[in-house]
């Protein structure tokens, strides 16, 4: 069999380091197979401490007390923010969007897939560790659940106990909490898409449309489910976007990391006795905190691992050890691999990356702006008839149709007067004015008559124009062909 | 396969290809593999319950499955609700189409554009065949969408048409048949000249004269415009009822439209025959109305 296989085989040598290997030694590690660096030793209890990471987390975090306010606000009397799908209407305060022009959502959304990816070029995974609402959540739900089980041993020593009365006693009121700010969180999500008041109202009447209360109570479960059961488990086993981050980072982007040359090799400080020669140790003295920390269970000091939520929490631990043994802060620290490897990091504006997503990113706010600004109260299209393109008119003239249609995006009820310029000779027929309720589309036929002998290709631009009779400022113009036969 | 294992203990299965390559065995979750096994059990409830064998018996019947379910019979169903349903919406403008007439029809704008909008699919199976979609046309088959009819463009002129249809009738070499080919070519000249506008030149002059002499002014008119819509064209304006080529207008003069000599077509002659639509058409004393408004409105309607 191995005789077989030497023909085609290239002398065993791959060019991969391993082949110097000796096989005994190929196990899964030396090989290079990713062992997991993730926490598997059951739950993650966190531990808790003060520190400019933290700090820096909670007014981060703040910025989600929005999502439960805004629904209440109000602007000319409705609900500033209101996805009303019903009526497929968008008031964003002033702004009211109609279907029509949400290709701006486009934009959007282009500009802050954008922004994370820029971001995250340059600073790694800032919205995993400060702004997602799962990290978020699950801060505010691990906060809580230490209010009532106290510290982290605290609390793996009451989940490995018994059943008993005294347990629920301290688990219900914290599950209670929870299901108060998950039921909160689903609710004022839905209180986006329908009056928040009127939400509440029908609450305690109990008139929940079918749709409200399952996206209501889903959304309720998930979020109790996600932050409060599963936590750094959706970070590392579901969430794509923490792979696809873990991807944008490169040698240039600052992230925590620690610093092996200074903290190596590691261990406990000990006091030398007298004859003693003193161990020569690195700054790290092993004391774990930053594994403690870490809200998903990883250890910085294997290096950046995609367990890593890059919050910062880990840095807090380490300054405040370095402090207490009186070394300079900084063993774990925001730096980049160039940094260590003695480079300098380039500024900003010198990195393709940066350049290239930014250039992205004011391409869709400019596009995003001009739709705004240009956003017509009135939308107007012309389909031109197909069959028959053209027809032979008995007078010599060339007649084509158009079913036209007109959307009235204003809140008032327009009147379009439709009219056409084109060629000499040009003679159209159409309704006089059609009558267009808000929000609504207003359809006719528009026959347009041209003189074959004003027509000298098969193609002729024409000009539909169409403007609101009670309110001459509104109009729209819609450009389009006129269709002969070829001249014979 | 190597039969040597140097990893026994990192949970390989044994299967070990050139000397260090193996696979490990990392068995998925046990609720995964329940619900795997549990899509088996399916398979056979599912084999069972519905039409799955592709097999017919002697009668031509096919396994029917437990339940008696068909996907044609669902979907019979959901239909028969649909139309219901659109029959209950409409059933005040079906009557209301029914009740009056197609000129009482068109002054109505918001029953105008029902007829309109429900002719479509209907005008697609009955007429387009010959006349194509939107009226546009075929060879031989007039367009319905410009402004030049023969047998008239009122609504209720149309309306006319679809319920008794209409057949063409032109002699062959004039009225008398007596027309000799000089005269054929003179006359074919001549109402060349009258759509281009030109009747009056005195190059066509002789064809003038044998316009006359064939009797063609009897049904054409005295001046080439028919007096009254009775299925004559109108000469005048630029649309052909068959064709603008010299050649083929020769044609009709030598040959007619549905020139019959012992019961048989005679050979060239054009046929122009509209079939009636008061049998063909189901649900003919309503349909007959939506499609002459939809007619009317293809873009010629007067």
């Amino acid at each position: 069999m191995s005789d077989k296989k030497d023909l085609y085989r290239d002398n065993g040598q791959t060019g991969s380091v391993l082949d110097e290997m000796a096989l005994d030694n190929k196990n899964l590690q030396n090989i290079g197979v990713e062992i997991l660096p993730v926490h598997t030793g059951g739950k993650v209890h966190a531990k808790r401490m003060p520190g400019k990471f933290r700090s820096f987390k909670w007014i981060t975090a703040s910025f989600w007390i929005a999502l439960f306010v805004f629904p209440y606000l109000r602007w000319d009397g409705h609900q500033a923010l209101l996805f009303d799908l019903g009526n497929r209407q968008f008031h964003i305060f002033g702004l009211t969007i109609l279907p029509q022009d949400i290709w701006m959502l486009a934009m959007v959304l282009l500009f802050f897939a954008l922004l994370l990816a820029a971001s995250t070029a340059v600073a790694g995974r800032l919205w995993c560790g400060y702004f997602c609402f799962h990290t978020v959540w699950t801060d505010v739900f691990t906060w809580i659940e230490e209010k009532f089980e106290g510290q982290p041993n605290k609390r793996t020593k009451l989940d490995s106990s018994k059943m008993s009365l005294e347990k629920l006693k301290i688990k219900l009121p914290k599950f209670a909490l929870w299901a108060f700010i998950a039921f909160m969180t689903s609710f004022s999500f839905v209180a986006y898409f329908t009056d928040a008041f009127d939400l509440w109202a029908r609450l305690f009447s109990l008139e929940w449309s079918s749709t409200e209360t399952t996206v209501i109570l889903v959304l309720a479960a998930a979020t109790f489910f996600f932050a409060g059961i599963l936590r750094e488990q959706t970070c590392i086993g579901f969430c794509p976007y923490a792979r696809i981050q873990g991807a944008m980072i490169d040698t240039q982007t600052v992230v925590p990391t620690y610093d092996v040359d200074r903290g190596e090799p590691r261990g406990r400080m000990k006091r030398v006795k007298p004859g003693e020669e003193a161990p020569d140790l690195g700054d790290c003295i092993d004391c774990n905190l930053c594994v403690a920390v870490c809200p998903t269970g990883v250890d910085i000091r294997h290096g950046q691992q995609f367990g890593c939520i890059t919050c910062g929490l880990c840095i807090d631990a380490c300054d405040s050890v370095m402090d207490k043994i009186k070394k300079p802060r900084g063993l774990i620290r925001y730096a980049s691999l160039a940094e260590f490897a003695g480079q300098k990091l380039p500024p900003l504006f010198k990195r393709p990356r940066v350049i290239v997503y930014t250039a992205i990113m004011s391409f869709a706010a400019i596009v995003m702006v001009y739709g705004l600004l240009t956003m017509s109260p009135i939308d107007l299209k012309a389909l031109h008839e197909r069959s028959p393109l053209f027809v032979q008119m008995s007078d010599g003239s060339i007649q084509n149709k158009w079913t036209i249609k007109v959307v009235n995006k204003s809140n008032e009820v327009m009147l379009a007067k439709i009219s056409v310029e084109g060629p000499e000779g040009l003679t159209f027929i159409a309704d006089k004015e059609i009558t267009v309720p808000p929000g609504n589309v207003g359809a006719t036929t528009l026959l347009v008559k041209i003189p074959k002998k004003n027509l000298v290709e098969t193609n002729t631009p024409i000009t539909i124009l169409v403007n609101d009779v009670n309110n001459p400022t509104i109009k729209a113009t819609y450009t389009t062909s006129f269709i002969s036969p070829k001249k014979r | 396969m190597a039969h040597h294992n140097p990893w026994p203990d990192e949970g390989n299965t044994g299967h070990i290809w050139d000397e260090d390559i193996r696979e490990l065995d990392n068995p998925p979750p046990l609720w995964w593999m329940l619900s795997f096994y549990a899509g088996f059990i399916m398979i056979v409830f599912y084999t069972l319950y519905y039409p799955t064998i592709p097999l017919t018996d002697e009668m031509g019947e096919y396994t029917q499955g437990m339940a008696g379910w068909t996907a044609v019979e669902e979907y019979n169903e959901d239909y028969k609700i649909l139309r219901d349903w659109r029959v209950a919406k409409f059933a005040d403008k079906e009557e209301k189409l029914a009740s009056m007439t197609v000129a009482d029809i068109m002054k109505d704008p918001e029953l105008k554009s029902y007829a309109v909008a429900t002719s479509k699919v209907l005008f697609g199976d009955y007429c387009a065949g010959c006349h194509a979609a939107g009226g546009a046309g075929n060879p031989g088959f007039p367009v319905l969408a410009d402004d030049d009819w023969l047998w008239g463009g009122k609504v209720n002129q149309i309306e006319a048409t679809l319920i008794n249809g209409r057949i063409g009738n032109m002699p062959a070499k004039g009225m008398m048949g007596n027309l000799s080919d000089q005269e054929i070519e003179d006359v074919t000249d001549y109402v060349v000249a009258l759509s281009e506008g030109k009747g009056g030149d005195a190059a066509v002059a002789a064809g003038k004269a044998v316009f006359a002499k064939g009797m063609c002014l009897a049904c054409h008119g005295p001046a080439g415009k028919p007096l009254a819509p009775a299925g004559a064209a109108n000469l005048t304006d630029q649309v052909w009822r068959f064709s603008s080529d010299r050649d083929a207008i020769k044609k009709v003069i030598t040959y007619g439209v549905n020139v019959k000599k012992n019961g048989e077509y005679i050979e060239g002659t054009r046929n122009a025959i509209m079939p009636a639509f008061n049998e063909r058409l189901p649900n003919a004393d309503v349909n007959i109305k939506r499609l002459a408004v939809y007619v009317h409105s293809l873009g010629g309607g007067q």
